[in-house]
């Protein structure tokens, strides 16, 4: 147990620290230069450029950069944002919460949603319940992200903010705060649970169904168990284990998954960070944002991989 | 059973934080809430060059001279009058007694004289506003109301420093300009604002200074929101969450047509649009780079090329008619220096043809010319991705240029990508856009031949490539004249001679298109007055110029909408928790048999 802990944890730090080497890379392929779009419109010598180049560091050569950039990262340093002048690690973990928020609220909304109407469709496959929910599912997931939250912002009216995640003459204590950021929270939130949702609906369903005509349920049966029990004691802890790595595999993904609606709901968050990044391009902002949402990704996996094992016992035997 | 005790805590307690009311502020303060679409980079006035960013500095700090609200000439900053060497060459500025920082210290000439200092020593204090002391050779304050500035050679703006002079008291303790995030809270500073909260992409809070010189605010609080889109600061708008937006689209525009309390405000832009056309790419050594085009370099083709568009179609198809046809680099809004040319090259189609007949272009079999050197005249333009105007225009450029016998491909590609193909010279068109000052110095300069890079890409920011030996000239003549009307003229006679030329056709000067609450704002000032914005001044006059409404007080927009969002949050709750403990007392009933 021990050893396949430190294994897949050894080949988990491998792959960051790959992460964090392709961070770099990527980046320079982007095109542009970013203290010519930075200064854009404004006057500016050619002094001041090359001054603001040397700060920045853009003018060493590749190499020298790469070895600068992978001394300091390995120290946990991802440099100094070029927009904010100001450490990357400390904007990302500003910007880490309001995303984990929103993020997490909705993905346990979702997981629960989808699993729920997963069960209920495959127990009674063929329904009009299920063709309905299955069909809505599909549909909503097909959205664009971007697209359904400007729809349901304009059919909600005046009921809900347009965007960000709190009023700025909102009282600071916390009733006031939390009632505030809730009220906030609930377009973004609605808008990635209804697209979402129907990857677990889906899987669920699917294998639910897949467990539907074994024979230990027909022995439940057969012992007189009601429907119900079967379901819920029998086929659903069975046909779970699909989900649950879905479930992980996606929760890797929550942190950089928000990118479409933290724009559409100016949502403070690590994918409006990473959006913005982009547009300058801020190198280490983009790098730091990459191996953050890349780590999360990994981190997940690991999880997801031993829990598999703790969940059922024939991953163990083998 | 534990579970559904859970369940029943859990929706019980999300009931009383949802239907909790929302305290009551203290006593109804009135607060200006302005919506922006761009971050502020950082609150040091030192670092901070985007737009958002040297607005909130302008709140803060007051800057030696300002601008008239009325017709932007130099007016009282914190100095109140000056005068110059005959040589031009020293400056004597006169700050007056009596203005006082926010914290209640006195303003003085040395603070002045700390501020500049600070920035011709210390490089990184140059970032944003370096150009302004490039010239200095030295700023010295004699006294504390005295403040002398030497330069170089004679500097025309001098009279126009955007440089926010900061308390020496406090910056005097900075280490580390670059580190400095000037967040401390109320940051100390000479403007009508304090900034009091900042929340970075969120929100930033400022109160009036009742203590400012000019005199106070009419109002308790100003608030820039920040949003992502302009999209959703429209719908704030509407929804009565702002009370300010600017940098609408058209669209967005006329949606506020008819919208009850409120009251939209189209105003003269500081922006020009332009087709840049690749008339001979070079380094600023004269070495050719790029693979424009060789034609291009023909002025009979680039003036064709000027004949063939319909300007006021494109204004009135692409802008929405929200646009004013263009000319010279200088945008009307600054009447004095606005070029009308003579003689001016109207849209001609015909005559445009007739031209390139007359100069060798023939049209080949498919109805493309091909130059006298034997090439096809096949161009290829670039527009940025993230602007709808690229891509709208450059079709009817393309469908210009046909009639014409010139192919265009239209390549809407990436902002980093058009940046470096257009550094590098390997377009034949781009579009291009800049936004213009007061003083026309900069804009002028960006079509100098120093302006065009060295061998790496790097060292200027030049627009066009232009390298023009009279046009250079004349450049250098209008810096050194401090003859208000001489330097108008060179400034006109520049801009024609670039208009001759070509190196780009300025298409037009987007109008600034703005909206407020006039439920709640009775007025805002204008900069030019009329005609002029109210956001992205020279100056701050919009903001602090702002007139509340009489009966201001009655602020019900955004608390009916939280009221029922709450309500609608809460029945959500209930309706989930009812749910959840039927579900549970049916499978209870299960659990029995």
């Amino acid at each position: 147990m021990i050893r396949h802990l430190a294994g897949k944890v050894g080949g988990a730090l491998v792959s960051l620290l790959f992460v964090v080497a392709l961070g770099f890379l990527l980046f320079r392929v982007i095109p542009g230069d970013p203290v010519v779009a930075m200064t854009r419109g404004r006057p500016v010598t050619g002094d001041q450029l090359a001054e603001l180049r040397a700060r920045l560091g853009v003018d060493k050569p590749l190499t020298e950069q790469f070895a600068d950039y992978l001394a300091a990262a390995v120290r946990g340093d991802f440099g100094t944002s070029y927009v904010y002048s100001r450490p990357v690690l400390e904007l990302i973990g500003e910007r880490l919460w309001p995303t984990v928020l929103l993020t997490g609220t909705s993905t346990v909304l979702a997981v629960v949603i989808g699993l729920w109407l997963g069960i209920r469709g495959a127990w009674r496959r063929g329904s009009r319940s299920d063709r309905i929910s299955t069909g809505l599912a599909l549909a909503q997931w097909a959205m664009p992200t971007f697209w359904l939250g400007m729809l349901l912002s304009l059919a909600t009216g005046d009921l809900f903010p347009s965007g960000g995640m709190r009023y700025p003459d909102t009282p600071s204590d916390f009733v006031s705060q939390a009632v505030d950021v809730a009220h906030h929270m609930v377009l973004p939130c609605l808008t990635m649970i209804a697209v979402v949702y129907a990857q677990y609906l889906l899987v669920m369903r699917s294998s639910l169904l897949e467990e539907m005509h074994a024979d230990y349920l027909t022995t439940a049966r057969a012992k007189g168990l009601r429907d119900d029990l079967v379901r819920r004691r029998h086929a659903v802890p069975n046909a779970l284990l699909p989900t649950v790595t879905l479930v992980f595999l996606h929760l890797g993904l929550v942190v950089s998954g928000a990118i479409t609606v933290e724009t559409v709901f100016s949502w403070p968050g690590l994918g409006l960070l990473t959006y913005e990044a982009l547009t300058g391009p801020d190198l280490p902002l983009l790098q730091g944002t990459f191996v953050v949402l890349a780590g999360a990704v990994i981190a997940m996996n690991v999880v997801a991989d031993l829990l598999y094992r703790v969940l059922d016992p024939r991953v163990r035997a083998s | 059973m534990g579970i559904r005790r859970f369940g029943a805590v859990t929706a019980a307690m999300a009931l009383v934080v949802l239907l909790a009311p929302t305290p009551a502020p203290a006593q109804q303060a009135v607060t200006l809430r302005v919506a922006i679409t761009q971050q502020v980079d950082s609150l040091n006035p030192f670092l901070s060059i985007f737009q958002a960013g040297t607005e909130v500095g302008r709140l803060m700090y007051d800057y030696l001279t300002a601008y008239d609200v009325k017709d932007q000439r130099p007016v009282e900053g914190l100095a109140d009058r000056w005068e110059s060497s005959p040589d031009r060459l020293t400056w004597t500025f006169h700050v007056p007694e009596g203005k006082k920082w926010s914290d209640g210290q006195p303003i003085t000439a040395r603070d002045a004289a700390f501020t500049y200092n600070l920035m011709m020593r210390d490089e990184v204090a140059a970032t944003a506003n370096g150009s302004f002391t490039a010239t200095f050779e030295s700023v010295t304050a004699t006294d504390d109301r005295t403040l002398v500035i030497r330069t170089k050679q004679p500097q025309a703006t001098m009279l126009a420093l955007d440089v926010p002079i900061v308390p020496e008291h406090v910056w005097s303790e900075v280490t580390d300009i670059g580190e400095y995030r000037n967040d401390q809270t109320p940051v100390v500073g000479s403007g009508p604002f304090v900034l009091t909260e900042y929340r970075a992409n969120e929100f930033i809070r400022f109160k009036a200074n009742k203590d400012y010189w000019r005199g106070a605010p009419e109002y308790d609080e100003l608030t820039f929101t920040y949003y992502k889109t302009s999209d959703a600061a429209v719908q704030a708008l509407g929804k009565g969450e702002v009370d300010l937006v600017n940098r609408m689209g058209p669209a967005q525009f006329d949606s506020l047509e008819d919208k009850e309390g409120i009251t939209r405000n189209q105003a003269q832009g500081r922006r020009f649009n332009e087709l840049v056309i690749n008339s001979g790419a070079a380094t600023n050594a004269g070495q050719p780079i790029g693979d424009g085009h060789p034609a291009l370099k023909d002025v009979v083709v680039r003036r064709a090329i000027a004949k063939s568009l319909d300007l006021d179609a494109i204004i009135e198809r692409v802008n929405g008619g929200y646009a004013q046809r263009g000319t010279g680099p200088i945008p009307p809004v600054f009447g004095d220096y606005h070029l009308k040319p003579e003689p001016a090259h109207p849209y001609d189609p015909a005559a445009a043809n007739a031209d390139l007949d007359r100069a060798g272009y023939a049209r080949g079999a498919d109805g493309i010319r091909v130059s006298p050197e034997g090439r096809r005249m096949e161009l290829r333009l670039l527009g940025h991705a993230s602007r709808a105007y690229d891509e709208q225009t450059g079709e009817f450029v393309k469908r210009s240029l046909a009639d014409l016998g010139i192919a265009v491909d239209v390549q809407i590609v990436s902002d980093n990508q058009l940046n470096e193909s257009s550094t590098a010279g390997t377009f034949d068109l781009v579009f291009s856009g800049w936004g213009t000052n007061p003083d026309p110095d900069f804009i002028l300069s960006l079509h100098t031949c120093g302006q065009r890079p060295n061998a790496d890409g790097k060292g200027g920011t030049t627009d066009t490539f232009f390298c023009d030996p009279e046009y250079d000239a004349l450049y250098a003549r209008q810096r050194a004249e401090f003859d208000p009307a001489k330097r108008r003229e060179l400034v006109l006679e520049m801009q024609q001679r670039f208009y001759d030329q070509v190196p780009a056709v300025v298409l037009g000067y987007d109008n600034a298109l703005e909206a407020y609450r006039s439920d709640k704002f009775a007025s805002f000032p204008v900069q030019p007055d009329p005609g002029g914005v109210i956001m992205a001044q020279n100056g701050v006059w919009g903001y602090y110029g702002a007139t509340p409404v009489a009966t201001a007080g009655s602020d019900t927009g955004s608390n009916t909408g939280l009221v029922l969002g709450v309500v609608g949050g809460a029945l959500v709750v209930l309706v989930g928790g009812v749910w959840l403990m039927g579900r549970r007392r049916g499978l209870r009933a299960e659990d029995r048999e």
